[in-house]
Order: structure tokens, then sequence, then C-alpha cells
């Protein structure tokens, strides 16, 4: 970020950076352009996310979801935006004030925090930070405070229910987390996002999930627990409709309400990017070494798009997961984490470090073996896919018969 | 220009941790003690991250606000009637602690004023946490496995005290 701020210094002025005297000032003024940059990449992401979310629930409910505002209803999110922000901004009689008003900035903060030290291209990031991943996961923790504060100072027992229930979760679950994703750090031999992507290459065989049987392993658990992390299907306890009204948000309104949500569609691609970045291979473009994606800047530019398409697989899976799988309980949440998720992923954390030991990455064996993981790997997605061909083969019939509408419309010409 | 920045934030941020520290100590409410320590531990992770010791920031993050703190808050929730302040807030003892207080600050004085500081003209920000973890695995192993027995004890400490008695058959 640092090189990049002063090539535009050098490039804009035509002086040298190190001469200038208003270098602090542009630099501030980078870090603000930045800044305003990712936040609104994260709004609108969010914002567009909660769109698609809802469309794809509404097919694999066979409703069909909002399609008036705009053509297909694309512009929806801003409607319920500009709804929102129309609200009057309630506050309980009997709540606590102040910390009823600062909940959603803590929330907010701790989210979007998050955003500067992802990235999304060679060289593309806010900032390359050392500590990057360690960042990550300590800053994330701010969520949970506020949801603790905004389910307290409501004075409701729905929110008080939800936010125990989130403390309870995020505590837990950050230790699975911690411990898969100490197998990454390990593997790259850096805390750094941008370092470990470089510890990985383009092609499938060369991402850290296919490392070995751990590392495969060590993806599903932290995928399942970034989920419980960031309170999605199958872990949203702390906002179950069924149970609690909405959970930790119960008594907010208006703008202040619409932070909660948007946080949690804006930690969908946090998870995204974090999943891709760590175990799926980043940026990095299959068959192009690593000197040639510095130099090009069409190789960076297919490089982001690589690791949006990546990204965005991740979240359409977790959207998928949120409307086919239910809800879990309590005791099985705790019980899930405790002893399965813990357990396992300091095994294949161990596993990891001999697998390190007896076939190191560059050898031939180690390099057949990670063929062989992404062959496994391939055969089970394309298994998958058939099964899911299969399903839809046979429901077909039956579909069109009761519902009287064609199963399948091409997106264009959705109702 | 920099020393200016630098001396800035650094203002800022002893005075969020001084104001926040203050609350926690004199509010009358546990629940607002509480999340005003937030703000200290923040402020605190700012001051560390300020003298370029970054994992410990991160750390003081990751440990302090999303672990301790939860757990204290968790407690906090649990526990009924909080809101009354002689079972929460109660102070007792006021000479004894004032007697200590004034010992304690004698004696910070008298050591941030015989302690040779040893003054720097600039930061340097370099990055910190290869060289923590070369030392904790070289020179300081052994207080470090240590510790980690000691976790370790506390763990189990705890799941036996939480386990539940077996239930007459």
């Amino acid at each position: 970020m640092k090189e990049l701020a002063d090539r535009l210094f050098l490039m804009i002025f035509n002086i040298e950076p190190a001469n200038s005297p208003y270098l602090a000032l542009w630099y501030a003024l980078i870090i603000f352009l930045a800044s305003f940059i990712l936040l609104n990449f994260a709004a609108l992401f969010a914002g567009i996310t909660s769109f698609v979310e809802r469309r794809i629930a509404a097919r694999i409910q066979s409703r069909i979801g909002p399609n008036l505002v705009g053509p297909q209803g694309i512009i929806q999110w801003l409607a319920d935006g500009i709804k929102l922000f129309l609200k009057e901004d309630l506050v309980p009689k009997d709540a606590d004030k102040i910390l009823f008003r600062f909940a959603p900035y803590f929330v907010f903060t701790g989210l979007f925090g998050a955003f500067v030290a992802l990235p999304f291209g060679y060289g593309i990031i806010a900032a390359d930070l050392n500590i990057g991943i360690y960042y990550i996961l300590a800053f994330t923790s701010l969520v949970v405070l506020g949801i603790i504060m905004g389910g307290w100072s409501s004075n409701s027992k729905w929110a008080l229910f939800g936010a125990l229930r989130s403390a309870a979760q995020i505590i837990s679950y950050e230790i699975p987390t911690g411990l898969s994703l100490m197998i990454v750090i390990m593997l790259a031999g850096s805390l750094s996002t941008q370092s470990i992507i470089m510890a990985q290459g383009g092609w499938p065989w060369e991402w850290f999930v296919f490392h070995s049987p751990f590392t495969l392993v060590g993806f599903f658990i932290f995928f399942t627990s970034s989920l419980a992390e960031g309170n999605r299907v199958p872990f949203d306890l702390p906002e179950a409709e069924s149970e609690l009204v909405s959970g930790y948000n119960t008594e907010y309104s208006g703008l202040r309400f619409l932070i909660f949500p948007m946080a949690e569609w804006a930690n969908m691609w946090v998870v995204g990017a974090l999943v891709t970045l760590t175990y799926l291979g980043g940026w990095q473009v299959p068959g192009v070494s690593l000197e040639a994606i510095q130099s090009s800047l069409l190789l960076i530019l297919i490089g982001i798009a690589i690791f949006c398409i990546k990204s965005l697989a991740v979240v359409f899976i977790i959207i998928q997961l949120r409307w086919t799988l239910p809800r879990v309980r309590v005791d099985q949440m705790a019980f899930v984490c405790w002893t399965y998720f813990v357990p396992i992923s300091l095994l294949s954390l161990i596993g990891t470090m001999i697998w390190m030991l007896i076939f190191p990455w560059e050898t031939i064996i180690g390099t057949v073996i990670r063929i062989v993981m992404f062959g496994i790997g391939a055969g089970v997605t394309i298994w998958y896919l058939l099964r899911i061909r299969y399903n839809y083969i046979t429901d077909k019939p039956r579909f069109e018969r009761f519902k009287e509408a064609p199963q399948w419309y091409p997106p264009w010409k959705m109702p | 220009m920099t020393h200016i920045v630098y001396d800035a934030v650094f203002y800022i941020l002893a005075f969020f941790v001084v104001g926040s520290a203050g609350i926690v100590a004199l509010s009358r409410n546990i629940m607002r003690s509480a999340f005003a320590l937030v703000v200290t531990f923040l402020g605190v992770a700012g001051l560390f991250a300020l003298l370029s010791a970054d994992f410990l920031a991160a750390t003081q993050l990751l440990v302090y606000v999303g672990g301790i703190l939860v757990l204290i808050l968790f407690a906090v929730m649990l526990s009924s009637r909080i809101k009354e302040i002689k079972i929460s807030n109660l102070s007792v003892g006021v000479f004894s602690g004032g007697s200590i207080i004034t010992l304690l600050i004698l004696l910070l004085t008298y050591i941030s004023i015989k302690t040779p500081w040893k003054e720097l003209d600039t930061v340097n920000f370099a990055p910190t946490t290869s060289a923590i973890g070369n030392n904790l695995l070289t020179k300081y192993l052994l207080p470090f496995e240590v510790l980690s027995v000691l976790l370790l004890v506390g763990l189990i400490g705890a799941v036996v005290v939480a386990r539940k008695e077996k239930d007459e058959p």
C-alpha cells in the first residue's frame, strides 16, 4: 500500500515522495480513499447479497421472491435500505439508552475492520499487515461484544437470550477456527494474508486444501466454524426466528437495526474471502508464476477475477446451506464443537505437522499425493453435482404437475 | 510532522484508556463497567500498536476483548439483580484500600523517577511475530512449557469441577 501511494505521488505531482513535506497528508488522503472504497464495497456487497439470497431462497422454497422493483427486482435492496433510513429510531423506555445506542457501532467496527487486511489481488489490499490473519481473527471478536451489548441493553428477554447464546457460541467456535487456521499458518510460515496466498499455487493441487487428508478435514472445520461465528444457519441460534422473535436485535428499528443484518451479509464476504485465501489458493492464476503476475497488469486483473469467483462460490454455498439445513439445538451446538470439532482440529494440526516432515511440499511423492487428493476432491464434487441432477430430473414431472409451471426458468426470464 | 501525528495519536489513546478506566472504577452499574473495560483494552491495544508491538496488540484484542471480557459479561448477565449497587458494586474498606493505593502511587512514582529511561528518536515499525516465536522456542523455552502445563492443569481442573456427578442408579 505504501509503495502504491509513493508511486502515485511520483506520478501525479512529479516530485520524489521522500523530499515532499506533505507526504503525511498524502498518506492520510490515500488511507481515507482506501477506507471509503472498502466501506462502499462492503455495503454494496451486503445489499446485493440480501437481494440475491432472497431470490435463491424463493426458488428453493418454490416461491417467486422480490421481483417488482426494477428489472427482476434487482434494486429491491435499495428500496429496503431507503425504507429503513426513513423509519423512526426507537429506543425502548426501559433500555439502557447509552449502551443501546452504542451497540451497532461495535458490530459495524468489528466487521468492517476485517476488510482492511482482506486481499483482492496481487498488491490490491488496504494494508498487507504482517499479522494479517491474526488481526482479522482478533478484530472480528468486537462483533460479539456489540451483540451482547445490544442484547443486554434492550431489556427484553428475547434479546438477552439471543445475546447469551451468541456469546456462548462464538467463544466456543473461536477455538476450532483458530486451530484450523493454524494449519494454514504453519504450511505458509506466515501470518500475512498475501504471503499465505503466495505460498500456494494456481492449480487446484497446489492449494492447501489438497495438501493432505488432514488439511482437507481442517478446511471443512474452518468453513463450518466460520459459519457458526457469523451466526449463519445451521448455527443461527442467536437470532432463531421461531424461538426468539429476532434474537439480539429484536428491539432495534430503523438505521440501527439495518446495521445488524448488513454486518451479517458483509460477513459472508469475509468468510468467503478467508476460506479462499487460506485454503483455496487466493488470487493465484493457474499455470502462471508469481513473477509473471507481479509484472503484468492484465494478470493482476485476472487474479482479482479468480479471487472474486472463488469467494462468491463460497458465498453461494453458504446461502444454499441456509435454505436447506435445519437449525441445530443449543446443546447440539455446544456438543458438536467441544466433542468433535476441537479434538478433530487438534488432531489434524498435529497430523499436518507430521505430514510436512514425511512428505515435503516440493518432493515427487508430495506432489503425487496432492494430485491424488485433488482427484478425490474433484470426484466428490462431481458426484455431488450428479446427485443434484438426479434429484432434479426425478422431481421434474411431479413438480410441474402440482405447480403447473415449468421447474426451471432461464435467469433472465424468471417471473 | 510525523512527531506531531504520533504524539496526537498517543494522547488520544491515553485519554481513552484513562477515561474508560475511570468509568470502570466509578460506574454504579456493573454492566457499564464491563463495557467501559472494552474501551480500556482497545486503547491499550492501540498503545501496543503505537510501540510497534503488532503481535501483542492483536493478542490483547483476541484474548482480552474476545475471550476474557466476553466471559465476564457472560457471568454478569447470568447473575440476577445486577442493577442493585449494594450487591454488585459495593465498596468495602475505604481506609485500607486508600492506604494501599497511596503506597502504590508512591512506589510507582519512585520507580518512574529512578528508572533510567531509554529515549528513542524514532519508532522503528518492524514485524515482531517471528522474533517472538523464535525467542519463545529457544531462549525462553522452559517458562513457555511450564506456562502451557499450567494452562493445561487449569483446563483439566475446570472440566473436573464442571463435570456432572453421576446420578444414582
